[in-house]
C-alpha cells in the first residue's frame, strides 16, 4: 500500500497583486521519484519553496510525513535535504567547512569521516579543503547533493538540479538520484525542465501550469494514454505512404522529411504496418515509436 | 541549536576578510593619532591650555598616555560605528545575496534561532573590535606616552583628574562604549533582515546615525522633546566618567535607553525574518 510522504492540498500564493499559485495538490508517495513539471512561471519554485517553509502558502495545505508542515516545521525539515535552484555556498570557507557547517545546524552527528565518505560518493574527494570560490559549477551541484544527504534524509527535494550542467554532469546527477531510489530507498522529489530526465528517472509525476495542477499519475501511464507516432524511415516514402494508405485508409499518415514518414496508430498496429512495407519490397532502415513525455507535455499546457 | 549556529556564525566572520577591515583600519588610524600626538602633541596641548594658563601653572607629564587614550576614544568613537556595521551589516542580507540563506532557512532551526544567533554573533565581533580599541588605547599608547594626571576639558570647565582615580573611569567608560557600538550592531543586523544585498543597510546605519547626530546637535526647540530618546544622544555617555562629580543618572538613563534600542532591534529583525518570504 502507498505511504503518503507529501500531501499538498489546494495550495495557494499570492505576491502582492501577483497570483503565483492558485490551485495545486498533489501526493507524493514512500520511495517516489516525483517528478514536477511545468512551463516557465506555473509555480513550481513557488510550490517548492512552501514545501521547504522558505515562504508561507496563502491557502491550503502540506502535510510530510504525516504531520502538518506549518506546525511542525523543524521536526519535518529535520529529515528532509534540498536543493533550491542551485546549490550556493560560503564561497570563502572550503568545500569541508560548509558542509559541516551545514551538517551542524541540519542535526546530524557527521564525523569528518562522513563529510569525507560524502565528498567521494559526489566524486569529490581530494577536493574538500579546496575554496568554494575556485569551484565549477558542476562542482558545487555535486556539493550541494553531498550537503543534501550528509544528515541522511529520508526525502530529498531537488528544484532544476541539472540546470547550467554539461552533458556529463546531467547524466552523473541522474544516476545519483537513481543510485538514491535503487540503493537507499530515498523518496525523492524532482523538478525539472529536461522531461527526458523525468522520463527516465521519475515513476509519477505532476504537471502544474499558470499556478494550477493540472494532472498527477504514473509516468508510464500518463505517457502511453497518448496515441503512438511511429517515425519510419524506408527506401520510398511517397509509395510506402500510398500502400498504407491503401491497406490501412483511416490512418494519418504523413511524409515527415526526406524518406522519413509518420503515423499515428494503436501500438498493436506497428508490426503489422513493418510486416506489410517489408512484404511490399521496402527497406526499412529505422523504425522509432515516437510516444514521448516532451508531446504529452505540450499537449497539457497547450490545452 | 543556538549555539550551534552561533559557532557557524563565528566561523563565517573569522573566514571573511572584511572582518579585519575594521581591525586594520582601527589600528592605523590610532598610529596616525600616535604619530602625531609624538610629532606635534605639545602645541595641541598648549592650544587647551593655553586659555588657563593665567590662572594656572602647568607641571609635569600632561601629554600622557592616560590623556591621548581619552583623545582617541573621542576621535574615533565617530568612526568606529562604520566598521561595525560593515561586518553585522551583512550578516543577513550577504546571506541573502550570497543566496545561502536559502540553505540556512531549509535546516532544522527557527529563524528566531538564526537571527539571535547573527545578533550573538555581532555583539562578540564588536565586543572583539572594543577590547581591541581598549588594548590600543590603554596598553600600547601608555607604553608610548607613559602615566600621569589627566586633564579633561569639557563644558563645565577644566577637570584634573588623579593618576590613581583614572583606571576604573576608562574601565566604564569602555562598557557604556561598547553598548553604544553594540546599538549600531544592532540597528545594522536588524536592517539587514530587511535587504537583500550588503551595501544598503551598511548605507543606512551611518545615514541614521549622521541624521539622528544631526538632530541631536540642532539648538531647535522642535526636536527637544525626542533628542533624549535617540540612541545617538546616548552614544558619547561614557565621556560622563571623566567629569567630576559623575553624574551617575545621566550615565544610567543612557544605559536605560541604549539596552531599550538594543532589545526594540533585536525584535523587529527576528519578526520580519520569521514573515519574510526568502525568493531569492
Amino acid at each position: 500500500m502507498n505511504e503518503p510522504i507529501i500531501e499538498v492540498k489546494h495550495l495557494s500564493k499570492k505576491f502582492g497583486n501577483f497570483e503565483a499559485v492558485k490551485d495545486v495538490s498533489f501526493t507524493v508517495n514512500k520511495g517516489d521519484v516525483f517528478g514536477f513539471l511545468g512551463p516557465n512561471g506555473a509555480g513550481k519554485s513557488t510550490t517548492i519553496r512552501c514545501l521547504l517553509s522558505l515562504i508561507s502558502p496563502n491557502a491550503g495545505s502540506i502535510a510530510i510525513f504525516g504531520k502538518q508542515l506549518a506546525s511542525h516545521r523543524s521536526q519535518i525539515l529535520n529529515n528532509i535535504g534540498c536543493i533550491i535552484e542551485k546549490p550556493d555556498f560560503y564561497r570563502y570557507l572550503s568545500a569541508e567547512k560548509n558542509l559541516e557547517i551545514f551538517a551542524r545546524i541540519s542535526g546530524s552527528d557527521s564525523t569528518k569521516k562522513d563529510i569525507q565518505e560524502m565528498l567521494e560518493f559526489v566524486g569529490l574527494d581530494g577536493r574538500g579543503k579546496d575554496k568554494v570560490k575556485g569551484f565549477s559549477h558542476g562542482m558545487k551541484q555535486r556539493l550541494g547533493i553531498a550537503q543534501t544527504l550528509l544528515h541522511k534524509p529520508d526525502l530529498i527535494i531537488l528544484d532544476e538540479p541539472t540546470t547550467g550542467l554539461d552533458p556529463q554532469g546531467i547524466i552523473e546527477v541522474r544516476n545519483l538520484i537513481l543510485r538514491l531510489k535503487t540503493e537507499q530507498n530515498k523518496t525523492v522529489v524532482l523538478s525539472s525542465h529536461q522531461l527526458s530526465e523525468i522520463e527516465i528517472i521519475a515513476n509519477r509525476m505532476v504537471i502544474i501550469n499558470k499556478g494550477k495542477s493540472v494532472i498527477e499519475g504514473s509516468v508510464e501511464s500518463l505517457v502511453n494514454e497518448q496515441e503512438l507516432l511511429l517515425q519510419i524511415e524506408l527506401s520510398d516514402a511517397e509509395n510506402a505512404i500510398k500502400v498504407i494508405g491503401m491497406e490501412y485508409p483511416t490512418l494519418k499518415v504523413k511524409h515527415l522529411y526526406g524518406s522519413t514518414i509518420e503515423i499515428a496508430l494503436e501500438k498493436e498496429l506497428v508490426p503489422k504496418i513493418n510486416y506489410l512495407l517489408v512484404n511490399k519490397g521496402f527497406e526499412i532502415h529505422s523504425l522509432e515509436p515516437k510516444r514521448k513525455l516532451e508531446d504529452f507535455f505540450m499537449k497539457i499546457i497547450q490545452e | 541549536m543556538l549555539l550551534k549556529n552561533t559557532y557557524n556564525e563565528f566561523i563565517k566572520i573569522i573566514a571573511k576578510p572584511r572582518s579585519y577591515i575594521g581591525l586594520a583600519v582601527l589600528t592605523a588610524l590610532i598610529l596616525v593619532i600616535l604619530f602625531a600626538m609624538k610629532a606635534d602633541g605639545s602645541s595641541y596641548i598648549s592650544f587647551v591650555t593655553s586659555s588657563f594658563e593665567q590662572t594656572l601653572s602647568f607641571n609635569g607629564n600632561i601629554l600622557n598616555g592616560n590623556l591621548i587614550a581619552f583623545i582617541i576614544l573621542q576621535m574615533l568613537i565617530v568612526h568606529i560605528p562604520l566598521l561595525v556595521a560593515l561586518v553585522t551589516g551583512d550578516l543577513i542580507s550577504g546571506e541573502a545575496a550570497m543566496g545561502t540563506i536559502r540553505m540556512l532557512a531549509t535546516k532544522p532551526i527557527s529563524r528566531t534561532k538564526i537571527v539571535l544567533s547573527k545578533f550573538i554573533a555581532g555583539a562578540v565581533y564588536t565586543l572583539i573590535l572594543t577590547i581591541w580599541l581598549a588594548f590600543l588605547a590603554l596598553v600600547v599608547v601608555k607604553w608610548m606616552f607613559g602615566s600621569g594626571d589627566m586633564i579633561v576639558l569639557n563644558s563645565n570647565g577644566l577637570v584634573i583628574l588623579q593618576e590613581s582615580d583614572i583606571f576604573w573611569r576608562y574601565g566604564c567608560s569602555f562598557i557604556v562604549a561598547y553598548l553604544a557600538l553594540l546599538t549600531v550592531s544592532s540597528l545594522s543586523i536588524c536592517l539587514s533582515a530587511f535587504a537583500e544585498n550588503s551595501i544598503g543597510p551598511i548605507v543606512t546605519t551611518m545615514g541614521i546615525i549622521i541624521l539622528f547626530t544631526i538632530i541631536g546637535s540642532l539648538d531647535v526647540t522642535v526636536f527637544d522633546s525626542i533628542k533624549k530618546f535617540l540612541f545617538t544622544t546616548h552614544m558619547a555617555s561614557w565621556r560622563s566618567f571623566f567629569e567630576d562629580p559623575i553624574n551617575l543618572k545621566d550615565i544610567w538613563q543612557s544605559i536605560l535607553i541604549l539596552i531599550v534600542h538594543n532589545i526594540l532591534f533585536v525584535v523587529i529583525a527576528v519578526l520580519k525574518f520569521n514573515k519574510k518570504d526568502i525568493t531569492s
